[in-house]
């Protein structure tokens, strides 16, 4: 096994698979924290929270930018032999689409802050003051973007679960290395 | 006030400065215009405004003003260094022009207006620091927490038994716990006040 940075035809590098992860770990926390920082009583702490929500959503979006040049850059990793015709046509409009909503989700979200008749300043995590996108502000430009964020958030969250579902099914029900790649640099090969 | 009528701007600084000065020597025209000023005040809330600032990272600020606030104004007879000015601020009246943000400084993240219904303060000591204006002392209560504050008071003017002073100055809100949002929003908040006051 090798411990490679980078992709090959048949196996992640770690830089892919901890760009995954890391991603992971904050589009679906971003998720929890957006559906909570908005029912909250204290308007304290929902004034926080949005602020680390919009925080970590800068983050996710550098991320996801680094993300989508390290996967142009690099070979894409084929499906094990185990995987069949449908999944090899799907599986490829599932990733673009997963991408695209890391994409558009932290944009719309950035949309909606620059929008917003609230006017509050971006600062991520207190470092340094994140311009606005060149959009005008109005109430019916916040609603609109709101409402974006809010449908991205929810299609997102559920193409995540779907992606999730598929891979534990290729992990528990077909046993082949679909997961285990994502986990390790791994080659395919035992199973071919 | 025959001096008055021929030579207005005159009287008025000689009135700025008796009205203010806690100097003993004081000019015998000046007395006279001091023994005009004093006495007690109502500060009028119609032709009265308190005004705040809040800068923001980037530029900017957050500008709002107190709708309901009532208090009182008196200048001492023979010491001017003895004179009050007492003002008790309702936060509840809180207003930016954006609905949004009222709500949010009147609920707990900010005033807590809900359970501390009053901002007030009370001065302790009030020093003469030029022809028309002078440095009021006092304490500032706001959530049930005490502080000293400065402000800066400059008379506007006196007529008729009105009198009327431009009150400025700086507080760090996060000594009364409302530090929300620093550091995105400063922790000086920028106040400007219009008193005007009615003798009675």
């Amino acid at each position: 096994m090798s411990t490679s940075i980078t992709n090959s035809t048949t196996r992640y590098g770690w830089a892919a698979i901890v760009l995954h992860w890391l991603i992971a770990l904050i589009f679906i926390g971003q998720f929890g924290l957006g559906f909570v920082m908005v029912r909250l009583t204290s308007q304290r702490t929902a004034f926080e929270l949005i602020q680390l929500h919009k925080s970590l959503g800068f983050l996710l979006l550098g991320l996801v930018i680094l993300r989508i040049a390290w996967r142009l850059g690099n070979a894409v990793p084929a499906p094990p032999r185990s995987v069949g015709p449908f999944e090899r046509r799907t599986a490829p409009l599932a990733h673009f689409a997963l991408y695209a909503f890391q994409l558009a989700l932290p944009l719309s979200g950035w949309a909606l802050v620059s929008v917003s008749m609230l006017e509050i300043p971006s600062m991520p995590f207190n470092l340094f003051v994140m311009p606005n996108l060149p959009l005008a502000e109005s109430d019916a430009a916040e609603s609109f973007w709101a409402a974006a964020h809010w449908y991205l958030a929810y299609a997102g969250i559920a193409l995540v679960a779907l992606h999730a579902l598929a891979a534990l099914r290729h992990h528990f029900w077909l046993k082949d290395t679909v997961l285990k790649r994502m986990i390790t640099p791994s080659s395919d090969r035992g199973t071919e | 006030m025959r001096v008055s009528r021929r030579i207005k701007p005159m009287y008025a600084r000689i009135f700025g400065f008796a009205a203010l000065a806690a100097c003993l020597a004081m000019p015998v025209s000046a007395a006279v215009a001091l023994s005009d000023a004093a006495g007690s005040y109502t500060i009028s809330p119609a032709s009265s405004s308190i005004r705040f600032s809040i800068g923001k990272v980037g530029g900017g600020g957050l500008d709002g003003a107190f709708a309901r606030f009532k208090g009182s104004i008196r200048i001492d007879n023979s010491d001017v260094g003895r004179s009050e000015v007492n003002f008790t601020i309702f936060p509840e009246s809180v207003g930016t022009g954006q609905s949004r943000i009222d709500a949010f400084l009147r609920s707990d993240a900010v005033f807590d207006a809900a359970n501390s219904p009053e901002i007030q303060f009370r001065s302790t000591s009030v020093k003469r620091t030029g022809d028309t204006s002078a440095l009021v002392t006092g304490r500032l209560t706001a959530r049930g927490k005490t502080f000293p504050e400065k402000f800066t008071a400059e008379l506007g003017g006196l007529k008729a038994g009105t009198i009327k002073f431009r009150v400025t100055g700086k507080v760090l809100r996060s000594r009364y716990g409302m530090d929300v949002g620093t550091p995105i929003y400063s922790n000086v908040v920028d106040f400007d006040m219009t008193l005007t006051g009615r003798r009675g």
